[in-house]
């Protein structure tokens, strides 16, 4: 019962959130704010997951496919698709979920416990416009980030490979070259702006209706990483058995 | 003028409010006392229209709220200055910013004429050269005193207060008190303050409405509550040995 209630609620805040919006000269600076607040601030953490893991994702394809039996450019090929196809799009928005997510649900849920948020309210603000709809917009910039995830997992791949001795660079390009399917392109960004909003909506859903004190919000950041994690896992299967079932 | 006609609110089949009727007079400050639980905050969020209620009238100047219309509602809202209990001010913007929020939301006006309205009102709260400091930095004085500038900047006609001087110690209650006191006589406001501090109530207590268990028990002002007999009143007003000798010696002389 509960479920089903936080599902109408939820609906219902998305489309509050289109509704009386806030002047465009302050939405502006929100957006700008929430940009580097989510988008800038996580671009190190990114950079650092993405070309390590990719490292180790080459070295461990490597380890398995060694022999005559499989191509020399077969490291290269896995890695791309690996990459593409699962790691940047789907393990990169669990990692932001855990980053962005808590942050985001901390600090709207902190504005709840304060009365923050009935200030906005009672000035005749409509706040979930005002909270949410700049985090929507500053996360359409999610793609950039994912796009570096690509390049620098398949980097930190190469680099790995070469490096560790597993197979020539030559090699290497050829399999990152070998077989592209524009499509899978597509399908992974398409992945990135669904999970984008989730990002952007599950975790302020789980701060602006939180009720209760300072030890609840650390509650709800718990809470709303897992729904946000579960929410993308979900529509991970859903949209991979449409688009490549 | 406000005036609240048999307000009702319920929590989940849990009566709060349970038909309070009360007029609140203009350019004077109302007290709304009673103990922690007893209501005053949820009846403020009713006026404000935080919350919904299931029965009752809430009437600002021959205006009545339900009958309002989105457009007229935004209007009301924009005459209404809140100061909440914590103080809520927005902890992402300097004292500065928070005072010209409403403005900027709500007022077409250059910027500099924005900022001298924020220089005046600060001014008028007593608070200067503390422009650039985060609320963080502040002390809880001085975020009661943002959080009055911030919402007198629009010149209200209604100024509703949640506990402001909770939190704050005797000398700095007072004068929060008197200044919200001062304002509301100055720029001719309907002022409803809720607090459970008899400093308050013997300071600005001109007029005093009791709560208690969600009934109007009693209505006065601070002369009358040392003679009154309703034994709620006194038992709540009277809990402190202190206050118990100053009735006393009121009573004598
Ligand atoms: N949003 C809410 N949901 C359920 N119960 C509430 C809510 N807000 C207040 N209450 C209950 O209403 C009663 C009065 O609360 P309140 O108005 O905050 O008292 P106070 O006089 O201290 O301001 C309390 O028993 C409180 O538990
Ligand atoms: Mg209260």
């Amino acid at each position: 019962m509960t479920f089903l209630h936080n599902i109408g609620l939820y609906i219902i805040m998305l489309q509050k959130m289109f509704q009386k919006p806030t002047k465009w000269k302050v939405m502006k600076e929100l957006i700008l704010k929430d940009t580097e607040d989510t988008v800038i601030n996580s671009l190190g953490i990114i950079s650092f997951v993405s070309f390590f893991i990719g490292g180790v994702i080459t070295i461990q394809l490597a380890l398995s496919t060694t022999g005559s039996f499989y191509p020399n450019y077969l490291v290269g090929y896995a890695t791309r698709e690996t990459i593409i196809l699962e790691f940047a799009p789907t393990i990169i928005s669990i990692i932001m979920a855990g980053k962005v997510g808590s942050f985001i649900t901390s600090s709207i849920g902190s504005m709840r416990v304060t009365e923050q948020i009935d200030a906005l309210e009672v000035m005749g603000i409509n706040s979930i416009n005002y909270l949410i709809f700049p985090k929507v917009i500053a996360l359409l910039l999610y793609p950039f980030l994912i796009s570096i995830a690509m390049f620098l997992g398949i980097l930190g791949g190469m680099g790995a490979c070469v490096y560790g001795g597993y197979s020539t660079m030559s090699d290497f390009i050829e399999g990152i070259q070998t077989d592209f399917i524009p499509f899978h392109m597509i399908y992974a960004f398409i992945k990135t702006f669904v999970f984008a909003f989730i990002l952007a909506t599950v975790p302020s859903f789980h701060g602006y209706y939180m009720k209760g004190g300072a030890l609840e919000v650390g509650k709800a950041s718990t809470t709303s990483f897992i729904w946000t994690c579960v929410t993308i896992i979900i529509f991970n299967f859903l949209i991979t058995q449409m688009l490549l079932g | 003028m406000i005036s609240v006609k048999n307000l009702k609110k319920s929590f989940d089949n849990n009566p709060i409010l349970k038909g309070i009727s009360c007029d609140f007079e203009k350019g004077k400050t109302s007290l709304i006392i009673g103990q922690t639980g007893s209501g005053k905050t949820v009846f403020l969020k009713c006026l404000l229209g935080l919350h919904k209620y299931e029965e009752g009238e809430i009437i600002f100047d021959n205006n009545n709220l339900e009958s309002m219309n989105d457009l007229e509602k935004m209007t009301l809202k924009s005459n209404i200055g809140t100061v909440f209990q914590g103080s809520a001010l927005f902890d992402s913007m300097n004292i500065e910013e928070n005072v010209m929020f409403p403005l900027k939301m709500f007022k077409e006006m250059p910027f500099d004429e924005m900022q001298d309205r924020v220089n005046i009102v600060l001014k008028r709260v007593e608070l200067l050269n503390s422009n650039k400091k985060m609320p963080s930095e502040a002390s809880g004085g001085m975020q009661k005193r943002v959080a009055i500038a911030r919402a007198i900047v629009n010149e209200p006609k209604y100024l509703f207060c949640d506990e402001p001087n909770s939190g704050l110690d005797p000398k700095t209650a007072i004068v929060i008190d008197n200044l919200i006191n001062e304002i509301t006589q100055e720029q001719n406001i309907t002022t409803i303050i809720n607090s459970h501090d008899m400093n308050s109530v013997m300071e600005i207590g001109e007029k005093i409405v009791f709560l208690k268990n969600g009934n109007l028990e009693w209505v006065g002002s601070k002369k009358d509550i040392f003679k009154t007999k309703n034994k709620a009143v006194t038992d709540f007003v009277y809990s402190s040995e202190l206050y118990k000798k100053v009735r006393k010696m009121y009573l004598k002389s």
